[in-house]
């Protein structure tokens, strides 16, 4: 049977430039490292007196959030307003949808307030990927979280912070570290540091929270932390939900703590100059010893500033991409 | 109305027929093979050089959508979409609202389908009031209007000794009992197959044990009671050993598939098209391959499209908020033509799923010609191909198929020796 048409990847534009970004699955490392550069110049932005360029003067960003959150929001508004755009925050989870709106309806009603950018967090994996497709293929739409499938920004955010500790990717071993299984953060980690040619990428945790079929990744499989951690450069923590322990995947999380808690001592395993990395916000006590993450291999809060930085090189690139396409198409069209 | 068909191949799995030759049709029924009986005068004669004539396809899984869900088709909609597809009989599943647990319900399905006229149709019950796995229905009353067996649909018996009391009471009057082998617990909460493509995409996982612990415990409960069991929409390749294991031992089992399930893997997720989402899940290659297998072999004795026409604000939605079902009936022979193209099947076995396969599983007087027997046929041509969508009868647009060349055109479908569909 003849399959469906190749078509353009849903987040490429007709010159293979961003004007989506829904996942960093398929994307070429060249397109990766332009992301890391433009964040790279952005971050002497913000050490700046006038933290502001006019990239984005004139275009509204429109944070849709219809899950919790405060960090992804509080950055993606700071690297908006420092473009330069206008910038709208909606907690949908407690407006329209509890008055049985749907996705597509609260959507299709923000575009036509003349949005020019949407930055969605939902619950749902392939949410961002439904808006991009079915909703608004005009507006750029920035993936801020769906379901446990992609984090991108933070992914992309992880591997600034790796490249500006450790120079690049090419020699480096990568321990991600707990629930992968409902993670987006290290699902997205993983696809970065494949594509820009990490050799050597852990994950560490119980068979009760690693997915089935992970190895695909090309990753490498650990149930025992200090094997894991053994000469790592780098140690991705993850946050740990209280509610993985009803339901049979962990039985207390003192137990997960004595397993796979970092602490100075079990990070002692890992090389002598290594970084502690985690996307926030953190559990003392449960996945992460205090003195660990307040201590001087810690990263976790430069971590917090390079998110804005490639924010706004992603929201950037998204609305130069998505204007690069609405020319073509009216050159199409005449 | 007579009708003469001239020169096609005539294709019967069930007798082994397979000859060029002449059927003539009068009453209703199929009058003659070969030459035509003395004073027979053919109103209308369909030179059918070149085509193949086969027993009406007979689909165990088409939901017709009414009572209830008119929304998402009618029966007079659906039911047009099968004849399309070269179906003369199918079966509709109990998930209607109400649910096809009283006579009444079955009476107005009946009654509806004899008036759209297209295929004929042949209900399967509710095994337990409400669909709700506590009491039990009217077995023998809906069966004596009709439906031919009795299901609980994807909606498990929580409980193991009223399972086991539902088939002591079904075997008592040697009733069918359909299950949808898919355990609640293991199940709950998932959205696709769990393997690398649930993984990666981040959507929660239905193991392959889902379906074989489910699958096991229905096996060794009909063993116990003796019932006559069908299993449908079996998904893995395990499922299928488990199927064949139980036909060695001699249990009266037989089981059916989703022509979907023969084509599509998990694979297909990777971009979340919600056309794709189905329940039981699309699985792995391998299970995909050892399912292909089984229908060679025969442990899976009917292909059938498990037709779920939805409208379109059910698929338009993230993936996960989506209802699942595919729309397929009306592309049933040419899709699954494909696998005689794929070299899978050789045409006489494919039809035989289709045909005289299914309608042995539900003892329906169908999928066979005979002389005497009602003309139901479908006359397709086997060189000429289909582009999916191009005509559409069903209400549900939601077919992943649509806009693809598919092998084999239905040109006549006859439904007791009336041409229903012509193309």
């Amino acid at each position: 049977m003849t399959p469906i048409d190749a078509k353009r990847p849903l987040q490429l534009n007709d010159q293979g430039q961003l004007r989506h970004f829904l996942s960093l699955d398929g994307l070429p490392r060249e397109l990766l490292t332009e992301i890391l550069d433009t964040a790279d110049s952005f971050l002497e932005v913000g050490a700046r007196a006038v933290k502001k360029v006019p990239l984005l003067r004139g275009k509204t960003v429109c944070n849709v959030f219809f899950e919790n959150s405060t960090r992804t929001r509080t950055t993606f508004e700071l690297a908006a307003q420092r473009l330069s755009a206008d910038v709208i925050s909606l907690n949908v989870s407690t407006s329209s949808t509890s008055k049985g709106e749907t996705l597509f309806d609260t959507l299709r009603n923000l575009e036509a307030m003349a949005a020019d950018m949407f930055v969605v967090r939902h619950s749902d994996s392939g949410a961002a990927h439904f808006i991009a497709e079915h909703v608004c293929p005009e507006v750029a739409v920035i993936n801020g979280g769906d379901g446990r499938h992609a984090h991108p920004t933070q992914g992309m955010l992880d591997m600034l912070t790796i490249r500006r500790h450790k120079g690049g990717f090419e020699n480096l071993s990568v321990a991600i570290v707990g629930d992968i299984l409902h993670s987006r953060v290290a699902r997205s980690d993983m696809l970065a540091l494949k594509a820009l040619g990490c050799p050597d990428i852990r994950v560490i945790g119980p068979k009760t929270l690693i997915p089935v079929g992970i190895e695909q990744y090309g990753v490498k499989v650990y149930t025992d932390l200090a094997e894991g951690l053994k000469d790592v450069d780098v140690v991705i923590m993850l946050r740990l939900q209280r509610e993985r322990m009803t339901g049979g995947l962990l039985p207390s999380e003192g137990e997960f703590y004595r397993l796979f808690g970092l602490t100075t001592a079990r990070l002692a395993g890992a090389k002598p100059d290594a970084i502690v990395m985690h996307p926030g916000p953190i559990n003392r006590g449960v996945e992460i010893e205090s003195a660990v993450a307040d201590g001087k291999h810690s990263v976790i809060l430069n971590q917090v500033t390079y998110g804005i930085a490639v924010r706004m090189a992603v929201l950037s690139m998204a609305m130069s991409g998505q204007n690069v396409q609405r020319q073509l198409d009216q050159e199409i069209a005449q | 109305m007579s009708i003469s068909i001239l020169g096609a191949r005539v294709i019967d799995p069930q007798s082994g027929l397979d000859q060029v030759t002449d059927l003539h049709l009068e009453g209703g029924r199929i009058a003659a093979m070969g030459a035509a009986p003395a004073g027979f005068a053919a109103s209308r004669t369909l030179q059918a050089d070149g085509l193949v004539v086969a027993p009406g396809l007979v689909d165990l899984g088409v939901s017709l959508r009414e009572p209830g869900y008119s929304r998402k088709g009618t029966i007079a909609s659906e039911t047009r979409a099968a004849v399309a597809g070269g179906v003369t009989s199918l079966c509709c599943p109990p998930q209607t609202r109400p649910a096809l647990d009283t006579s009444a319900v079955a009476e107005l399905i009946l009654d509806r389908a004899r008036e759209a006229g297209n295929s004929k149709v042949y209900p399967i019950g509710a095994l337990t009031k409400g669909l709700e796995g506590e009491q039990l229905a009217e077995l023998v009353g809906l069966r004596d209007t009709g439906c031919v067996a009795f299901g609980n649909g994807l909606k498990e018996i929580p409980n193991n000794r009223t399972l086991a009391r539902a088939l002591e009471y079904a075997a008592t009057f040697d009733l069918t009992v359909v299950f949808h082998s898919q355990d609640r617990d293991l199940a709950q909460g998932g959205l696709a197959h769990e393997g690398a493509m649930a993984s990666f995409l981040g959507l929660p996982g239905i193991p392959e044990t889902a379906e074989t612990v489910a699958l096991a415990r229905n096996l060794l409960l009909v063993e116990q009671t003796g019932v006559r069991a069908h299993f449908t929409q079996i998904t893995s390749a395990r499922g299928a050993r488990l199927i064949a294991q139980a036909q060695s031992l001699g249990l009266p089992v037989t089981a059916d598939v989703a022509l979907y399930q023969l084509i599509l893997t998990d694979e297909s997720l990777r971009e979340f098209s919600s056309l794709y989402h189905v329940q039981p899940p699309l699985r792995s290659a391998a299970d995909r391959d050892g399912l292909r297998e089984a229908v060679k072999t025969g442990v899976i004795q009917a292909i059938a499209s498990h037709h779920q026409p939805h409208e379109r604000d059910a698929k338009l939605a993230p993936f996960g908020a989506t209802e699942p079902g595919i729309s397929s009936v009306e592309v049933l022979l040419p899709l699954a033509m494909t696998l005689v193209q794929d070299g899978l099947l050789d045409l006489p076995t494919l039809l035989a799923r289709l045909t005289c396969g299914p309608a042995g599983a539900m003892r329906l007087p169908a999928g066979q010609l005979q002389v005497g027997a009602a003309a139901d046929l479908v006359v397709f041509d086997p060189q000429a191909s289909t582009v999916a969508g191009e005509h559409w009868y069903s209400r549900g647009d939601n077919c992943p198929f649509i806009g693809h060349c598919l092998p084999g055109a239905v040109r006549y479908t006859l439904v007791d020796g009336r041409v229903c569909h012509e193309a």
